[in-house]
């Protein structure tokens, strides 16, 4: 489609899907609402979501960074590389600016992928709303003094008022979006861009190279010195409940899909498998389902340690922690070799 | 995860919001379920939550106590610690932990007030005082 046909083609109505995680489920719903229909797990693991990286040297809240998942803007640019689309991204100096923009796109009938910041969203939960900056929605229409929002993470379309997103867009500190907008570009030819297993193949190895990678702190080895410290922890000091709790929010509360992106990642093995015509990663996908579930057995013990339910020991959470980074270490050993 | 084990036991942090999951159902497909919420998410958030009411209320006594400025508590209420206030504001820590000295506070310019109030998405008016009740 050309910018012509695009600006007079009728608008069509924008389908919102429920995602686990912010990012993919803003990129696969912006890409099917543009004609090239992309499932959340598939644009999650040709974006390379999946990682591990501990950062102790970055302390957000007092807490060291600790992710499991790449860092942001990755899916986007993962996806936009694998499937040949290019998006058009642009930042703004003033608040005005962007929302003009904004505005002036939606006019045309464009739907629009933002970073937001999450305490600004007044559509979030209270108990939510932390300030993280690299938060990802979709607009797709005005009306009155609201924004239409698809926020994937949410069940169902919501509405945001014009000086909350605005806020929400202009968030200062780590990560600041800067009023960050993105969607594919108007001339991309977007049918028939489908992932290739040779795409499939290279995201994969992405992964694998990061989560093998010779670097203490990312990977398996990065999950190994994190389970370092974890047993040296001292269980009478308010500071271990913490980061213990810090953990287990960061593998299941945020936007995950359960098992700190793993069963996420599972299922776009699975949908490679079949759609991609690679048999091999069938049981590939299996077997991170079985590893998810150990992550969660991880999250179970730790809160009940974290709530006072049990005694804190972390030489044994230490021990769960320092047995997934074996799990895994093999699992993309393994799922390496396979794709050699 | 099985599509049965998927956790419906809900979670007072969620609000009623459901979040998508992702588990194992017939013929082995993995399909996103949507989930009222797990006990565990509920532990780690709300301690995450408590970390800031706590740190409010604190500073909350001591603004009673006659120790530290109202700016102090809106702070943490706004749930930002004082690198992530000094980044939103744009101002520096040390000229920011002045401002916690009541004396100090008390005698900054309407202009410095306005751009504490803003980058706390609260008015002036709100930010020189403590609120009758805690907030979080």
């Amino acid at each position: 489609m050309n910018q012509a046909e695009l600006n007079a083609a009728p608008a069509t109505p924008f389908t919102h899907r429920h995602a686990a995680h912010c990012e993919s489920g803003s990129v696969a719903n912006l890409l099917s609402h543009y004609g090239r229909p992309l499932s959340e797990p598939m644009a999650f693991g040709l974006g390379s979501g999946l990682s591990f990286a501990y950062l102790n040297f970055i302390r957000i809240q007092e807490m060291p960074l600790i992710a499991y998942r790449a860092p942001p803007r990755g899916i986007i640019k993962g996806v936009s590389a694998s499937l040949g689309i290019p998006f058009q991204v642009e930042r703004f100096r003033s608040p005005n600016a962007g929302t003009a923009r904004l505005d002036s796109l939606l006019d045309q009938g464009r739907v629009v992928g933002l970073q937001t910041s999450v305490f600004w969203l007044p559509y979030f939960p209270e108990d939510m709303r932390f300030h993280f900056n690299a938060h990802n929605l979709v607009v797709y229409g005005r009306e009155g003094d609201d924004y239409l929002i698809s926020d994937p993470v949410f069940e169902h379309p919501v509405r945001c008022p014009r000086a909350d997103l605005e806020r929400a867009r202009f968030a200062k500190g780590m990560l600041e979006p800067k009023g960050l907008l993105y969607y594919p570009k108007a001339a991309t030819q977007l049918i028939g861009m489908v992932p290739t297993p040779d795409n499939i193949t290279r995201s994969i190895r992405r992964v694998a190279r990061t989560m093998l990678a010779p670097v203490p702190i990312v990977g398996t080895r990065g999950m190994r010195w994190l389970a370092r410290r974890i047993a040296r922890l001292d269980p009478k000091d308010a500071a271990t409940s913490r980061l213990i709790g810090h953990i287990v929010r960061m593998q299941e509360e945020i936007g995950t899909g359960g098992g700190g992106f793993r069963f996420l990642y599972a299922a776009f093995l699975q949908e490679a498998a079949e759609s991609g015509s690679m048999p091999v990663l069938a049981e590939f996908s299996t077997r991170l389902l079985d590893i998810g579930d150990e992550w969660r057995a991880f999250a179970l013990a730790a809160a009940r340690m974290v709530k006072g339910r049990d005694a804190f020991d972390p030489p044994a959470i230490a021990a769960l922690f320092s047995a997934q980074a074996d799990r895994e270490a093999a699992f993309f050993r393994d799922l390496r070799r396979a794709l050699a | 995860m099985n599509i049965d084990d998927v956790p419906q036991e809900g979670n007072a942090t969620l609000a009623g919001v459901r979040k998508a999951v992702y588990a194992r159902g017939a013929n082995n497909r993995i399909v996103t379920v949507a989930s009222a919420g797990w006990e565990v998410e509920e532990i780690v958030t709300q301690q995450a939550v408590d970390i800031f009411s706590n740190y409010a209320a604190a500073a909350r006594a001591r603004v009673k106590a006659g120790e530290s400025s109202p700016l102090e508590y809106w702070m943490y209420a706004r749930r930002m610690d004082l690198a992530t206030f000094a980044q939103s504001s744009g101002i520096w820590r040390w000229r920011i932990r002045r401002h916690f000295q009541p004396a100090r506070f008390a005698r900054l310019s309407p202009t410095l007030l306005d751009r504490y109030a803003h980058a706390l998405g609260i008015s002036r008016h709100t930010l020189v005082a403590l609120p009758r009740d805690a907030l979080i």
